[in-house]
């Protein structure tokens, strides 16, 4: 397929992140390196035109997959698409990615009233769908594809604004399980209808589970619950991504809930959380995308080196951004100096980084 | 801190209101108003701001507890107000006070503003809000108001980079309004406020005051 040229003896990028996601070693270390809008520029359209027909997202990711040789292909549009789904609208602006318009809970009681969409009721929603199919059809197995949920703990930020949501988690305890219920039940036939498209597995994006926007034992009572709830339903393997908020203080319980994997902070220490994680549940990370903007060649590589030195020793490592989306403004020739280094201080055994 | 603001401090991160309210009025019972936001509030908000930008609390108890302080300082103040003469009344940090204003520039994000803006009201400032603007609107409206120090909160990269055109906009002005900015880029990228020509950043909104302070000091 396009792109998926491996030399003799090397893995299939399926191969090689199921072996790293199982705690061995493969090749070398997986790279999703999550390229989205740069796509738009790929076929050098506007972002709204883009994301607006299914087949130019499959044909962006195939290119930029062709471009820079990452592990996966990767069918999020945008976080606003699924409260697109829920009835609201979405705000596009040409060097950047497009965000939520004005909430669709406007109240606290809307909550009373409402009711999950059906994915198939959602022409956005069947986008995403028929890219997915689009992409399985040319992965042919041998690349994994990457959907994306947003998790029913993190989604009410943009269902309803976060000041108004920070106030029902805590001071409307009913409501916000009520609104639990519905977007559970919303993510997981959100989630398992890419995977019947073709996904192989999901990305749950959850970063108000991370501890930079809820304590540990408010984590501990509502999120990791909705996580181990939700996860348990969806029918390909997860990971949790935290969107670059901090997991180092919950990371110890995340096993738990389900997930195989878990996209972390540059905020966090890669090797602490190596520590906990190893063997247990695998690392996507820690890249800071923010400023790969004005990276040098030579200050990606010593970033990919620092990453894989801290994370890439037994697998259970893939390395990544740390937010699951590569900002608009940073420049393909970073991401080609980020891709070139992998391959180069990326092959197990990793015998340069090995300290006895 | 002094210990009075360590219980404060407790109270607020466990978003227990009346306990917080119930130590501010200890004070009260012995000191001016001004004196409890200054000894108690002030503080207890600022190590909240270090500690979230240590990763040691979380944006909830940021949020919650400004909301408490800010609640519980309008109290404190509605009564000063009625308890005094007009003519003698305290007229508090306002009276050599700067002109403050906040926004967010070409963001959709407001939580950012709202949370600085709390925490100035808390430790009584007052602050223009001017909600969600672009360039234009927001020069004119600084322009206007003669506003000496504008506070620009941004969470998308793209707007965070905006402001490189609104501060080159604004040294046209004279007297130069100082920019403080924050959000989360410039959490991801150590140079971004000054490539964008501020001159401060907050890392978090407890961060705001000490920068307040060192800024009027500059200026004085
Ligand atoms: C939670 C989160 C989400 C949630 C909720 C987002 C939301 N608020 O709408 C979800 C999962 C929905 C989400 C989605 C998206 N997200 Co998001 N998300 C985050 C996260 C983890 C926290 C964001 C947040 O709202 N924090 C709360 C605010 C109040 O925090 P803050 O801005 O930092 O403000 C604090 C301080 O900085 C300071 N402060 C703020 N302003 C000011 C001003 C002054 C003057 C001062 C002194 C201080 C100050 O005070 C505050 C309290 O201390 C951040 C990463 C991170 N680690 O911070 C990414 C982040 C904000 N997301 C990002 C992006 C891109 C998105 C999406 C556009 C992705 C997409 N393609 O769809 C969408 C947009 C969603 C939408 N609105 O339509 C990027 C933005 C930067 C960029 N790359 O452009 C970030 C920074 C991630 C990253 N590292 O790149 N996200």
């Amino acid at each position: 397929m396009n792109g998926s040229t491996a030399s003799h003896g090397d893995m299939t990028p399926m191969q090689r992140l199921l072996t790293s996601l199982g705690h061995q070693e493969p090749d070398r270390v997986p790279l999703f390196l999550l390229p989205v809008m740069q796509g738009a520029r790929e076929l050098g359209l506007s972002i709204a035109d883009y994301f607006a027909r299914p087949e130019r997202v499959a044909e962006g990711q195939l290119r930029l997959r062709a471009r820079y040789r990452h592990d996966c292909l990767y069918t999020f549009y945008y976080a606003a698409l699924e409260t697109e789904a829920w009835g609201g609208t979405v705000l596009y602006r040409d060097d950047g990615p497009p965000n939520a318009g004005v909430p669709v809970i406007r109240r606290p009681e809307d909550i009373d009233q409402l009711t999950a969409p059906r994915v198939e009721d959602s022409p956005a929603l069947l986008r995403v769908l028929e890219t997915t199919r689009l992409l399985a059809a040319e992965a042919g197995g041998e690349v994994p594809i990457v959907g994306v949920v947003m998790s029913p703990f993190s989604l009410p930020v943009i269902q309803m604004g976060f000041g108004p949501y920070l106030a029902l988690m805590h001071e409307q305890p009913e409501r916000f399980e009520r609104l639990m219920r519905l977007n559970e039940e919303f993510c997981v036939a959100w989630g398992n209808a890419q995977v019947a498209a073709g996904a192989n597995a999901i990305c749950y994006f959850d970063p108000v589970s991370s501890s930079t926007i809820v304590p540990r034992e408010r984590f501990l009572a509502t999120g990791f619950e909705i996580a181990r709830r939700t996860l348990a339903r969806l029918q390909a393997p997860a990971a949790m991504h935290f969107a670059s908020g901090r997991a180092l203080k919950i990371v110890d319980l995340l096993p738990d809930t389900g997930a195989v994997a878990i996209g972390v902070s540059h905020h966090d220490d890669l090797g602490a959380l190596k520590q906990v994680c190893r063997g247990r549940l695998s690392l996507l990370g820690n890249l800071n995308g923010i400023s790969m903007r004005h990276w040098t060649p030579e200050q990606a590589e010593a970033e990919v080196k620092a990453a894989i030195a801290a994370a890439g020793r037994g697998g259970g490592f893939v390395l990544g951004d740390n937010h699951g989306e590569i900002p608009w403004q940073v420049p393909d020739e970073v991401l080609a100096a980020v891709s070139d280094a992998v391959e180069r201080w990326g092959r197990y055994p990793l015998d340069w980084c090995r300290r006895d | 801190m002094s210990p009075g603001s360590d219980g404060l401090l407790a109270a607020l991160l466990a978003l227990d209101r009346l306990q917080a309210r119930t130590l501010l009025r200890d004070v009260r019972a012995r000191s001016a108003p001004l004196d409890v936001i200054e000894r108690l509030v002030r503080p207890a908000l600022e190590e909240i701001g270090r500690r979230w930008e240590a990763g040691d609390c979380a944006l909830s108890q940021v949020y919650m507890s400004g909301r408490i302080c800010e609640e519980l300082v309008e109290e404190l103040l509605s009564e000063t107000r009625q308890d005094s003469e007009p003519a003698d009344a305290d007229p508090g940090p306002q009276a050599q006070a700067p002109r403050l204003a906040i926004a967010v520039l070409e963001d959709h994000h407001l939580l950012g503003k709202q949370i600085v803006r709390t925490v100035l009201r808390a430790a009584g400032h007052q602050v223009m809000d001017y909600g969600r603007q672009d360039v234009d609107g927001l020069v004119a409206r600084v322009r206007e108001d003669r506003i000496e120090i504008l506070l620009v909160s941004t969470l998308m990269l793209p707007a965070a980079l905006r402001v490189r055109l609104l501060t080159e906009r604004l040294c046209a002005l004279s007297p130069r309004p100082r920019v403080i900015v924050g959000g989360a880029p410039y959490r991801f990228d150590d140079g971004l406020w000054r490539e964008v020509g501020a001159d401060a950043v907050g890392l978090s909104a407890g961060e705001v005051l000490p920068i307040l302070g060192r800024l009027l000091e500059a200026g004085s």
